[in-house]
């Protein structure tokens, strides 16, 4: 639909004598203009296509071409088919790195948005003043941060004598006290709250203003049928915030499936492998370990996870919402 | 608005508690920060003798001139160029709606979904081969590129719903494609711009992995680079490495607290309008 190419329509008065002639090259004058207007138009694209092609496009390519290969970085490249493929698959080292981004996804994203539901409709429901403005600012200070200094400081919360410890031991909960980040069981769950206190606020904010934007006269006749927080909640809240719902999940699920900055600086993926997820992996395969093909063969499996894991959440919260 | 007194207050002790547990990771690392030196505090103390300047030691080991003048080098490189080609590209896609403009428009948002670490490996050999490795180029060019699809998508979304009558009444007066995007509708884009500008700048000096990967020398990196080298060298010198962290947070806290409307609502905007 090109909009706007109107000027070409006043030739027409001219010209009412010869009618297949005029029609012709209003034709092509026509065709001329909008070709014209097609070529201006894609040259405001070309800078972003050509940047976008040159730093994404070309890389997605070549780790897809990786991915079939033996290759070291330096030395020759070896084709070898879908063997890297059978090797991520294969390794449970390397495909556990898979199970632990799922296992993250419920910490980054269900949890922030189960309890970022409860919080939003809270707040418009017992502070819709100043209190509720500054509960939704604070919350979203985790957001704004870098991550790297989300998962320095909550290293040092997580450590041996750090804040989480001196809680438990001053309620006498001391036999839990532990160094969360260095123990098997638990480093993947503190990963995980690192992930909660970070999303929550993002998860929070959008789902209030989506609350914001519900008919309130919905909520008063709710109320003056002496409906509580939970039925106005179940019935009215959920089923009307159900795109934001699939908003806070797609960026939520993303940033748990491509987590990389907070474990890294967290756990880096230990101990042993039980925070690894594949984000870390690639960066070990890659740099430490010099198996590029390997690496790339788990980057293109980590992009495809992706999608496959966001088409469905954007289809099901799009779908019958005008 | 009828609500019980009882809801009320037990609602706004669970908001207290709850901004109260947000709050507290920053009040931890503060109190620790003031802690002496390389010695090992508890989570919430505050010390007999505030060291004051272990923020100065911080400012001093971490070499934060040269981070400060590196980070602030990368978003100015950066923001500008991606704001101005994602806003032409956006007006075609958006406004001009060039044959086509579909098809573009699916291939960025493609890109929205993409990790970074999905290209990152690709991409330390291409800048190797490309000479820019180790230099802060390496960072903002990838960085310019891997921002279309979020930078187009959220302009699109002005573009599209700007009235069509505003661009044929300057056609009638004869203005060309570029008077229109130069005259009238770049600063009619004057606030998306400044949200997205704001947002760019957030993101770059909290960008970890490129700077990780791309670029060896922590001076040339980006802040959060930097705060990954700086914890490296001082993983075990808590109280330094707190105040490390501190100095890195406040200018990203002042952007917050000052720009606090324009960035939730572009973040908020920019993921509801998909």
């Amino acid at each position: 639909m090109p909009a706007p190419s109107k000027p070409t329509a006043t030739s027409t008065v001219t010209s009412d004598d010869r009618p297949v002639a005029s029609a012709l090259s209003r034709w092509t004058s026509l065709s001329r203009v909008v070709r014209r207007e097609a070529a201006i138009g894609w040259l405001f694209v070309l800078p972003a296509l050509l940047m976008y092609a040159l730093f994404v496009l070309l890389p997605l390519l070549l780790s897809i071409q990786y991915s079939f290969l033996r290759w070291d970085g330096i030395g020759p490249m070896t084709w070898v088919g879908l063997k890297n493929y059978a090797t991520v698959l294969d390794d449970p080292d390397l495909l556990g790195t898979i199970f632990n981004a799922f296992k993250l996804v419920i910490f980054f994203s269900f949890i922030p948005v189960t309890l970022g539901l409860v919080v939003a409709s809270v707040i418009h429901r017992v502070a819709t003043g100043r209190l509720g403005a500054i509960a939704r600012t604070v919350l979203f200070l985790p957001q704004v941060i870098p991550l790297v200094a989300a998962g320095i400081i909550w290293g040092w919360l997580l450590a041996l004598p750090g804040l989480i410890n001196q809680i438990l031991r001053a309620v006498g909960l001391e036999t839990f006290a532990r160094a969360w980040l260095g123990d098997f069981d638990w480093a993947l769950p503190a990963v995980g709250l690192i992930g909660v206190w970070v999303l929550l606020g993002f998860c929070t904010v959008l789902l209030l203003t989506g609350i914001t934007k519900i008919d309130p006269s919905l909520y008063e006749s709710a109320r003056i049928d002496g409906a509580g927080w939970f039925t106005e909640f179940v019935n009215i809240t959920i089923p009307l915030l159900k795109q934001e719902i699939g908003v806070c999940l797609t960026v939520t699920v993303i940033a748990a499936l491509a987590a990389f900055d907070i474990v890294y600086v967290s756990t880096a993926g230990g101990p042993g492998n039980s925070t690894a997820v594949p984000g870390i992996q690639i960066y070990i395969l890659a740099f430490t370990e010099q198996r590029i093909g390997l690496a790339s063969a788990l980057a293109v499996m980590l992009m495809v996870l992706v999608l496959v894991v966001i088409l469905p959440i954007q289809y099901l919260s799009r779908e019958s919402t005008p | 608005m009828k609500v019980g007194r009882i809801e009320l207050f037990a609602g706004q002790t669970f908001l207290l508690v709850l901004m109260a547990i947000t709050i507290l990771p920053f009040i931890s690392i503060f109190t620790t920060a003031l802690h002496p030196s390389g010695t090992v505090p508890t989570g919430l103390e505050w010390p007999a003798d505030p060291q004051w300047g272990n923020f100065i030691e911080a400012f001093n080991v971490a070499n934060m001139t040269a981070l400060l003048a590196s980070s602030t080098f990368i978003v100015i490189a950066v923001v500008p160029v991606a704001l101005v080609i994602s806003t032409m590209a956006a007006f075609a896609i958006g406004l001009l709606r060039i044959p086509g403009s579909r098809l573009l428009l699916s291939l960025f948002v493609f890109g929205l979904t993409l990790p970074f670490g999905g290209i990152i490996v690709p991409l330390y050999y291409l800048e190797r081969a490309m000479g820019i490795y180790n230099t802060r180029l390496a960072i903002v060019l990838p960085l310019i590129a891997l921002y279309m699809p979020f930078a187009i998508f959220w302009m699109r979304a002005h573009f599209v719903n700007m009235p069509g009558e505003i661009s044929e009444a300057a056609r009638v007066d004869g203005a060309t494609t570029w008077d229109l995007f130069l005259r009238i509708h770049l600063p009619l884009a004057r606030a998306p711009i400044a949200s997205l500008g704001i947002l760019m700048s957030v993101w770059t000096w909290n960008q970890f992995l490129l700077a990780l990967v791309l670029v060896e020398d922590p001076t040339q990196r980006t802040m959060a680079g930097a705060l990954g080298a700086f914890q490296g060298h001082y993983a075990t010198n808590v109280p330094l490495l707190c105040a490390g962290t501190i100095l890195i947070l406040v200018p990203t806290l002042v952007v917050f607290i000052l720009f606090q409307r324009q960035i939730i609502t572009a973040l908020l905007q920019g993921s509801v309008k998909g």
